[in-house]
């Protein structure tokens, strides 16, 4: 019939144009299993309770690595199992999205690296910054992604500077507003957040984009 | 039934291997002809016969360039393209639309 056709080319059409321009591997492994490489090298940080800015970005660095070398594998796996390029068109405008944003922070973390302060109070504006620019690099890719990646790096976003601002007012006020360990933070608000997220789209995420 | 949108379908679009090239560039500001035989799973002539018939008609424009010292052919649609697709979806929606009963 002239109508079947018809629906099955607008289907077509609709299923290409979503390969092309949208990222559609499962995200909830991915975000599961960062969120808990996140918090675990919170907990090891704390207790291994870091005092210079130099072992805090080389340690924090590496955790960085082993989350995208992780996500990038699980995504490999996805991509191998659906007979898809792994460096799809949407996969690679994702990574020149985040790019200048993780330049930005893997710079200010190498900085932070050869200044090697000794204070923690002064490590944690580091923590923010780069909750931020993180947050900034997860909007950017949102555009080429489910919209909810662009809540979640405006999350990121707003999380970093309210801490900037308490940092500020807790300067001040060391008594009553006390200084977190900066590994904690990491792990609560890195690795924290993105469990949460992963636990979020483990039930919400549709079974059918897992392609 | 009214058969004149069926009529009217653009025949360089309304092509078995054309239609899923113009998809993929429909929703991309450009694609490498890697990208395209990847992602469509075409043969290398293939892909370049449809390419060259959408380029004839005006639909896709091409680019050489070099990228690390290797040959790069980009493809995007052009403005001309994008109307003829804009159409020609127009026209599959409106035989959809004609085959379901009133309400």
């Amino acid at each position: 019939m002239q109508t079947d056709w018809a629906s099955e080319n607008l289907q077509v059409i609709r299923t290409l144009m979503e390969r092309s321009a949208v990222y559609r591997r499962a995200l909830a492994p991915v975000m599961g299993l960062v969120g808990a490489t996140g918090i675990a090298a919170g907990v090891l940080g704390a207790v291994l309770d870091f005092e210079t800015s130099r072992l805090f970005a080389a340690y924090w660095g590496a955790v960085a690595l082993v989350c995208l070398a992780e996500a990038l594998l699980l995504i490999r796996r996805q991509a191998v199992k659906a007979l898809e390029p792994f460096w799809s068109p949407p996969t690679r405008r994702i990574a020149q999205a985040v790019a200048p944003a993780f330049v930005v922070g893997l710079v200010i973390g190498i900085v932070f690296f050869f200044l090697n302060i000794p204070e923690q109070e002064i490590v944690l504006p580091l923590v923010l910054v780069w909750i931020g620019v993180y947050g900034l690099a997860m909007h950017a890719a949102g555009f080429f992604m489910p919209r909810g990646v662009r809540i979640f790096g405006w999350g990121y976003v707003i999380v970093g500077l309210a801490a900037f601002f308490y940092l500020i007012i807790a300067a001040d006020n060391l008594a009553v507003f006390p200084i977190p360990n900066p590994n904690v933070v990491m792990g609560v608000l890195f690795g924290g957040g993105h469990a949460a997220y992963g636990l979020y789209l483990y039930f919400t995420e549709k079974r059918e984009k897992v392609a | 039934m009214n058969t004149k949108p069926f009529l009217q379908l653009d025949r360089v679009i309304h092509e078995k291997g054309r239609l899923p090239i113009v998809s993929l560039l429909a929703a991309a500001p450009e694609l490498s002809f890697t990208e395209l035989r990847d992602t469509l799973k075409m043969s290398d002539g293939n892909l370049s016969t449809h390419i060259r018939t959408l380029q004839e008609a005006g639909f896709v424009s091409v680019t050489k360039s070099f990228q690390r010292q290797r040959p790069l052919t980009t493809c995007a649609l052009t403005p001309a393209g994008r109307k003829a697709f804009a159409a020609y979806i127009d026209l599959l929606e409106e035989i959809v639309r004609q085959a379901r009963p009133a309400k």
